[in-house]
């Protein structure tokens, strides 16, 4: 034991290999591994017949994916909602994730925190069939007379379509972006706010000049489960969509025909979205502060 | 911070509507599983406590709920073990493709669901050969795991990586200086430091697990069923919503004590997504 | 030398990963894990089990039906339809899944399948011993050599199944059976009695601008939707000469899309599982639709106001076949299976559960409420005369022509994708 031990102590690239090879050599069977299986399939014939990928190439599948401007226009949807939530989520989360971390009473705060955790338990599906029921359009012809809770308390609601979608997505997605910026703000010594008050900085500048900087990487950090868990749905917008598509339901439908090769190539669509997201995030810092 | 009261009181019910909008739908669902309608729509038509008792006798969704368990608790595990041997290497060394190993751990939640979910249902059903290695993963509750841990990674490994970071680089120093080698320094210095991030990240990872639909659509075997196959089992047939609905509203309060947990380990500071 | 390590480590996965990719190619040229292997070892049964013996087919064809069964593997894994294998977790009184498992001792395994295509998707897996399909899913199923020949002289309940459902297109091939049948629906017209005070009789209400529920019409979310569009133009356009809705060539497909961008500003709902468009007709957002007979059925429980019919044009509809995958495992608690479902007793329960007409005429004697074989036209062979259950299209005309091509299904896949886009 000491010996090994000894052995990783002078040779650090060893000690990184055997800690590092563990988790790098899963994600790389395990995950990469299969994703390359998957994404080759799309320079590969389908069999009409049996539904299965043949062993002749082809660039079809691509040409499909990328040159159909339906298509085209689903993938912009897709980024425009993934946006819409995360900039939703943002507006929401950061006044609340600094009353939290810097306003609230310090006994009051672990029960906010964990208020906003509780939800992330409800269930994916029941809540998003809850907000069906919320944003149910108000009709003389529906069995009650009325529309939904929304419709029957308040007397509005948008109807189930592109608004209702983003409502719900960012509501399932709202606390992975509250808790990363909460934390950010938690790290913010206090005194550093109040040095910024001495000098004459009103609340306002502070937070422009002071807590503006320091968070942005929790918020890219936040941003990037807000944005991708949105871009890559396909569920939500079967439930409160109406007739919105995102290009989650473009890769389940195909891969469900079976149509393997072309949901492949539809597949290369967010993962080149997924990489230049991830790209600029990191530029921010953000996967420090995930 | 010095903020003026009408700053404050914004900031306040600002915050109190944010928690309305995170609950008035989950309450929508407390409510429906009192209705005497079997359809999701509102208001509800009558109250009864019929689903209640239904769902107490039912043997379904508790079977489904220890399957989650399980299946959570080794992925868990799996993760939590990954997670932690990429957050030490990652920290404590510098070096090129630092930033392509974070973007690999994260890869599997960054990417559409149905994408992970497909591509590992098809690795999972074929025969691999290697040479050495011939075998097939096949599906049951191990296919599962795997699917789970996979992108659970990320989250072990971004609580621990964070109190690394926190934790300062004289304590190991301290340690060395003392003797100790670096399993010694490991058991007695950085393991009881980085305890509660682990339990932490390890609480996220077994929700994320617990909550998680797609990928275990694909990738359970025909004898696995866990709450969230369940749930939508169920939806999607006659009869049986107002059941979900308890078995929702069920699992919400039984989350409320590990969700406190989770925070309390977390000491705040730390719970990062 | 240290570096070459990491590299190295990093290198031996990447040989893992690439190696997977290359067994791949090299040992089965399709890309997926079934015909060739399976074959194989459907003929290397394990020497001491029970497996079914094959007939000496010419050609000594592997996937040919068994002459005789053994005793039950023990274990059972199938895909069904929502409501077709109800094993009492859900319902105490609903069951018919555990006196099977006590009577024959295979533990059954149900997968849900949320729609045919996820059902052949499943079945391309190869972990099932078999599947509750519907006609579109059966032809293809069939082609791709997933699913066995059925011998039904081994299955004593056959015997009893309506006339009208045995050997058909979609259960057999020159006139060996592929599968047992289920039972069978429509697709009616749904719409809310409110709005519409005189019954309509036909689906212009889905596809006219004119019709009054324009703006709140409920369309089935599946590229063979694209159907209902075909026969409707089959009445309304026979200048088109459409004689089957399933066998459509390039012009007559063409005209069908056309139909059906017209139709999407008059959508409010395209649903994909029942449950959405249940909501719908209760929450009135669904003023007119394509439905079940079953939805209708649940929804006015809850106080909807509609009614359904089956338009003039006639409609299309489904038949369900209980079929043996050609890798199972547990062939012997298949045809166990295969003969509890449609036994009188199973068959009456599953169809009135689900809210379908059963498929053994002795069901109808059985079910709860003797009124079910009549309210879902079990008996009445001449209700189905213009059904024309679902089938997958294929490039050879299912109508029987030859001068002309077919659109196949995958290409009605890709048309449903790009209108839904």
């Amino acid at each position: 034991m000491r010996r090994l031990a000894r052995v990783f102590t002078h040779h650090p690239r060893l000690s990184l290999t055997a800690t590092l090879g563990a988790p790098v050599m899963w994600l790389l069977v395990v995950y990469v591994g299969s994703l390359l299986l998957l994404v080759v399939t799309a320079f590969f014939k389908l069999d009409t017949t049996t539904q299965k990928p043949t062993s002749e190439l082809t660039l079809d599948n691509i040409n499909v994916a990328f040159t159909t401007s339906a298509f085209a226009w689903t993938v912009i949807r897709s980024i425009g909602v993934a946006l819409s939530v995360t900039l939703l989520c943002l507006v929401i989360a950061l006044p609340m994730a600094f009353y939290i971390a810097k306003v609230a009473k310090p006994w009051a705060r672990r029960g906010l925190v964990v208020a906003v955790l509780l939800p992330l338990w409800g269930g994916y599906l029941v809540k998003g069939y809850a907000w069906r029921a919320m944003f149910s359009p108000g009709s003389e012809f529906s069995a009650s007379g009325g529309g939904g809770v929304l419709d029957s308390t308040i007397g509005w609601t948008p109807g189930f379509g592109q608004t209702a979608l983003v409502i719900t997505l960012a509501y399932q997605w709202l606390p992975y972006m509250v808790l990363p910026i909460y934390a950010g703000l938690d790290r913010l010594p206090a005194s550093l706010l109040d040095a910024s008050a001495d000098l004459g900085g009103r609340p306002l500048r502070t937070f422009r000049s002071i807590i503006g900087p320091m968070i942005v990487p929790s918020i890219a950090a936040g941003s990037i489960f807000t944005f991708s868990l949105s871009l890559g749905d396909y569920i939500m917008p079967n439930i409160v969509g109406g007739k919105t598509q995102l290009i989650g339901n473009l890769i389940a439908r195909t891969l469900l025909a079976p149509n393997q090769p072309l949901a492949a190539a539809f597949t290369l669509w967010p993962i080149l979205i997924i990489v230049v997201y991830l790209a600029t995030m990191s530029r921010l810092k953000a996967f420090d502060n995930l | 911070m010095n903020l003026s009261a009408f700053t404050r009181w914004s900031l306040r019910i600002w915050t109190w509507l944010a928690l309305a909008f995170l609950y008035v739908p989950l309450a929508v669902v407390a409510i429906l599983s009192f209705n005497t309608s079997t359809s999701l729509s509102w208001p509800p038509r009558g109250f009864t406590t019929d689903w209640w008792s239904k769902a107490w006798e039912a043997e379904g969704p508790r079977e489904a709920f220890v399957t989650s368990i399980k299946v959570a608790l080794a992925a868990t595990a799996v993760a939590l073990v990954l997670g932690t041997l990429a957050a030490f290497a990652l920290q404590r060394y510098k070096f090129f493709g630092r930033y392509s190993i974070s973007f690999l751990l994260i890869l599997p939640i960054a990417l559409p669901g149905i994408v992970t979910a497909v591509a590992l249902q098809n690795t999972f059903s074929r025969r691999i050969d290697v040479g050495l290695f011939d075998f097939q993963v096949g599906f049951g509750f191990h296919s599962l795991v795997i699917a789970h841990a996979t992108f659970c990674v990320v989250l072990a490994y971004n609580n621990v990586v964070a109190r690394l970071r926190r934790m300062s680089p004289n304590l190991l120093e301290a340690s060395a200086d003392l003797g100790a080698h670096g399993i010694q320094t490991f058991r007695h210095v950085t393991f009881p430091l980085v305890r509660s991030a682990l339990l932490a990240g390890g609480i996220l990872a077994f929700a994320l697990s617990f909550d998680e639909i797609v990928v275990t659509t694909f990738t359970a075997g025909p004898g696995i069923e866990t709450l969230p196959q369940w749930i939508l089992n169920n939806l999607t047939r006659p009869n049986n919503v107002p059941l979900v609905n308890v078995v929702a509203t069920v699992t919400m309060l039984l989350s409320i004590p590990l969700a406190w947990l989770a925070q309390r380990l977390s000491d705040g500071a730390t719970a990062t997504m | 030398m240290r570096t070459s390590r990491k590299i190295g480590a990093i290198g031996l996965s990447l040989v893992i990963v690439l190696a997977a990719c290359g067994s791949d190619d090299s040992s089965d040229s399709t890309a997926d894990s079934t015909a060739t292997s399976d074959a194989a070892s459907s003929t290397d049964a394990p020497a001491g089990t029970d497996a079914p013996t094959g007939t000496e087919a010419p050609g000594g064809d592997p996937t040919a039906a068994p002459t005789e069964l053994g005793e039950g593997e023990g274990e059972l894994n199938i895909i069904a339809w929502a409501g077709y294998a109800e094993d009492g977790s859900t319902d105490p009184a609903v069951d018919w899944v555990t006196p099977f498992e006590e009577a024959t001792g295979c533990q059954v395994n149900v997968k849900t399948g949320n729609s045919s295509d996820e059902m052949v998707q499943l079945m391309q897996t190869g972990e099932y011993d078999g599947v509750s399909a519907s006609g579109d899913a059966t032809t293809r199923l069939i082609a791709g050599g997933e699913v066995a020949p059925v011998n039904t002289d081994l299955i004593p309940n056959y015997a009893d199944v309506f006339e009208g459902l045995k050997l058909q297109p979609w259960n057999s091939v020159d006139g060996v059976a592929y599968g047992v049948p289920q039972g069978r629906g429509l697709n009616l017209l749904t719409y809310n009695t409110e709005l519409y005070t005189t019954a309509p009789d036909s689906w212009s209400e889905m596809f006219e601008p004119s019709s009054a529920a324009a703006g709140s019409v409920s369309v089935y979310d599946n590229a063979i939707y694209i159907a209902d569009a075909a026969l409707y133009l089959m009445a309304t356009q026979p200048d088109l000469g459409i004689t089957n809705p399933y066998a459509l060539d390039q012009a007559q497909f063409d005209a069908a899309i056309e139909l059906l961008t017209q139709q999407k500003d008059l959508v409010s709902q395209y649903w994909g599982s029942f449950t959405d468009q249940q909501a719908g007709l209760e929450d009135g957002s669904v003023l007119a639709g394509t439905t079940w007979q079953f939805i209708v059925n649940l929804a006015l429980a809850n106080g909807a106001k509609i009614d359904a019919i089956k338009p003039t044009e006639g409609a299309t509809g489904w038949s369900d076949t209980w079929m043996i995958s050609s890798q199972a495992k547990n062939p012997n608690c298949m045809y166990l299976w295969m003969d509890h479902i449609i036994s009188p007793d199973a068959n009456a329960q599953v169809a009135e559960w689900f809210g379908e007409a059963p498929s053994n005429a002795l069901s109808c004697d059985l079910t709860a409420d003797p009124e079910h074989c009549s309210t879902y036209h079990a008996e009445d062979e001449d209700y189905w005369t213009d059904v024309w259950y679902w089938e997958t299209a294929t490039e050879e005309c299912l109508d029987g022509r030859t001068d002309v091509a077919c659109v196949p299904y995958t290409e009605w896949v890709n048309a449903w994708s790009k209108l839904r886009s």
